[in-house]
């Protein structure tokens, strides 16, 4: 993942404009790109979408993938959908704020991990279910989580 | 052994698969062999939905497929000193692939070949009876092709049950320059994943229902929606996109036809609602995805105001089969006016787990114990919930329903897309109920007062230690009666039903 750059994001606003693509499509690019989508963005993406910066900055706030807060290098999503509830879900979660001192949404000091909930990643025969940077994991006990989270701290 | 024949070994690059490791026993199949001199070809095929084997490991043998389950790197060296390659006995094998009774006690139509062929070959996918469909179609107008769906009684999959061929027939009749086929692929039920599987197993089946369903409207524009979540599934579709426009099965001038259809990939952004089919429009379109109020239906005014026919990937999925074989067969199977097969989803607390197909009609007990073999915790199933997180839960007096859209709906409950969700002894319905009304907050647009706020005030009354059950019917009432659509409609639900079949959970907490 990137710093945020004004002149690169700006690039990726401007070829998505040009390419004739919708504003979320260059929020996409942006998160994918980045990470999140700084509050500087808002402006030049009202400006090349034809809205109003209050409708940017509502697309933001509406879609969970569209952060507005950079996240930690690494970002762990726990489902916390009714099947993965089924098999202890909820306290995998607990065990992983009370071991990192993180809770859902949050980001650590270090800037190491980022914790989020997600809903249903579609492993639901298979739960409890997260992702890590993309990677899935599924069948979650407390001695696999363990060693996932000393994998992120090394 | 042979080291100069090519043994074929087949593992899932299915996200489960992927998650309980089969990317690492890839990896040490290769290393493994290379140690021992074997030649090995590993093809990454798609699930075969048996989800509680997985990673399931299979390899070509003369007397056909032969399966191990559970396999990890782990377990590498054992296989091959057992002579897995020729199919030996290995603790973990489960014999030949297609007599494992989970699959054998199937009727598989939809996911007929998804975790047999690699999901990337044309050929094999042609093979296996791929565009004999789509064939069909090229040869029929549109309005013999809606016909065709009409007569075959298939309903939308996505958990709505509304006839597909009359959204064709309307957006057929309906006069404009550019019509669009919208797949919604955004899943977010909890419980389900059958169009994950398909989409990852024999994602052009997918690619074939819907150039069928532009041949038969008139439309040359189709966007498949699909969520974020599904990391794999959006790159094995794009994938699959490249090689049927290769093999000029979408793209311009189809097989010689005359007929035009453009498809691309739209992934969602994380929002439950935009499974909502004019959510999805409106995120399709770049914006929040609130809902709109029909009419204007989409089939007369969807995507960009234009005509749109939008169905589920399953539906769209369904559709092949009925063009090669008739509208009529697809009818024949089935109860009632619950056409064709359903490809069921059995997750949660389950002892085996996965994707059950079957002809509509098999009652819930029959699933449950055909296929479930109980909880993963051992403990009697207290509850299952059926079609997401706006299904019902429904109690064991109740398991004797059969399954089918009228079926369900006539003990207040929807059979939505397939998913049933299993539920152990220690579950605390008054949680669950509590969670809906969270997932209700969490998920709404904010359109309508009903869902935004009744959701909030849902969650805190039943947060309170004495509960006033009366006042939680009124809110529900309010819900149904006036919400913008169906997840503050339907919220309720879930509620309700635990309300009513577990009043024991409701009690006073002091």
């Amino acid at each position: 993942m990137h710093n945020w750059n004004d002149e690169h994001a700006l690039q990726i606003i401007e070829d998505c404009a040009n390419a004739g693509h919708v504003l979320t499509t260059a929020l996409r690019q942006l998160v994918d790109c980045f990470g999140f989508v700084d509050d500087a963005a808002i402006a030049p993406l009202a400006t090349h979408f034809l809205r109003s910066k209050a409708e940017v900055y509502g697309s933001i706030q509406y879609y969970s993938d569209f952060r507005d807060q950079k996240p930690g290098q690494h970002v762990l999503r726990i489902c916390q959908a009714e099947s993965c509830q089924a098999v202890g879900s909820k306290k995998i979660t607990k065990f992983v704020t009370a071991k990192t001192g993180i809770s859902l949404g949050d980001t650590s000091d270090d800037n190491r991990l980022t914790v989020e909930p997600v809903y249903c990643l579609g492993l639901c025969a298979n739960g409890p279910a997260a992702e890590l940077d993309g990677q899935p994991l599924a069948e979650l006990d407390e001695a696999k989580i363990n060693k996932i989270l000393s994998g992120i701290s090394s | 052994m042979n080291a100069q024949a090519v043994n074929r070994i087949f593992v899932p690059g299915d996200m489960l698969a992927v998650a309980l490791g089969a990317d690492e026993l890839v990896a040490a199949l290769t290393v493994e062999a290379k140690k021992r001199n074997i030649s090995i070809e590993i093809i990454r095929n798609g699930s075969r939905g048996i989800c509680w084997a997985e990673t399931l490991l299979e390899v070509q043998t003369d007397a056909g497929r032969v399966a191990y389950g559970n396999v990890t790197a782990a377990d590498v060296t054992s296989l091959f000193d057992a002579n897995f390659l020729s199919g030996g006995d290995h603790e973990k094998t489960l014999g030949l692939t297609q007599e494992i009774p989970w699959l054998a006690k199937q009727e598989r139509v939809i996911f007929n070949r998804c975790g047999i062929i690699d999901p990337l070959s044309l050929n094999e996918f042609i093979e296996t009876g791929g565009f004999a469909g789509l064939g069909k179609a090229l040869q029929m107008s549109g309005s013999q092709i809606v016909e065709q769906i009409l007569q075959s009684g298939l309903r939308g999959r996505g958990g709505a049950g509304f006839p597909t061929g009359i959204k064709w027939q309307t957006v057929l009749d309906t006069a404009g320059a550019i019509k669009h086929i919208v797949c919604n692929a955004d899943e977010g039920d909890s419980g389900t994943f059958s169009d994950r599987l398909i989409m990852e197993g024999d994602p052009f089946r997918l690619i074939e229902g819907m150039v069928i369903a532009g041949i038969a409207t008139g439309a040359e524009h189709g966007v498949i929606y699909l969520r974020s979540e599904y990391l794999f599934a959006v790159k094995m579709m794009k994938e699959a996109i490249n090689i049927a426009l290769a093999g000029n099965w979408v793209g311009a001038n189809i097989q010689g036809s005359g007929k035009t259809f453009d498809l691309r990939v739209f992934v969602g952004a994380g929002s439950y609602v935009c499974g909502e089919e004019t959510a999805l429009l409106e995120s399709l379109e770049g914006k929040p995805g609130i809902v709109r109020s029909k009419p204007p239906l989409p089939a007369i005014e969807g995507l960009f105001g234009q005509p749109t026919v939008i169905n589920n990937v399953i539906t769209l999925c369904a559709v092949p089969d009925i063009l090669a074989k008739g509208g009529d067969w697809h009818a024949s199977l089935g109860i009632g006016r619950s056409t064709g097969t359903l490809p069921f989803q059995l997750a949660g607390n389950v002892a085996k787990g996965g994707l059950v197909e079957l002809p509509f009609g098999s009652s819930l007990q029959k699933l449950l114990h055909d296929f479930t073999e109980g909880t993963k915790d051992g403990s009697n199933i207290r509850a299952v919930q059926v079609g997401g997180p706006l299904g019902a839960y429904l109690p064991p007096e109740l398991f004797d329903t059969l399954t089918g859209y009228e079926e369900f709906t006539a003990i207040g409950a929807g059979i939505g897309h397939g998913g049933i969700v299993i539920y152990g002894q220690s579950t605390n319905m008054r949680e669950q109920a509590k969670y809906a009304f969270e997932f209700c907050a969490e998920e709404s647009c904010g359109k309508c007062t009903p869902c935004r706020i009744g959701s909030i005030r849902g969650y805190e009354l039943l947060a309170t230690e004495q509960i006033d059950k009366s006042l939680i019917d009124d809110l529900c009432e309010v819900m149904i009666a006036g919400s913008a659509c169906a997840m503050g409609a339907m919220t309720p639900i879930p509620v309700q039903s635990l309300m009513r079949y577990w009043p024991e959970d409701f009690e006073d907490k002091s």
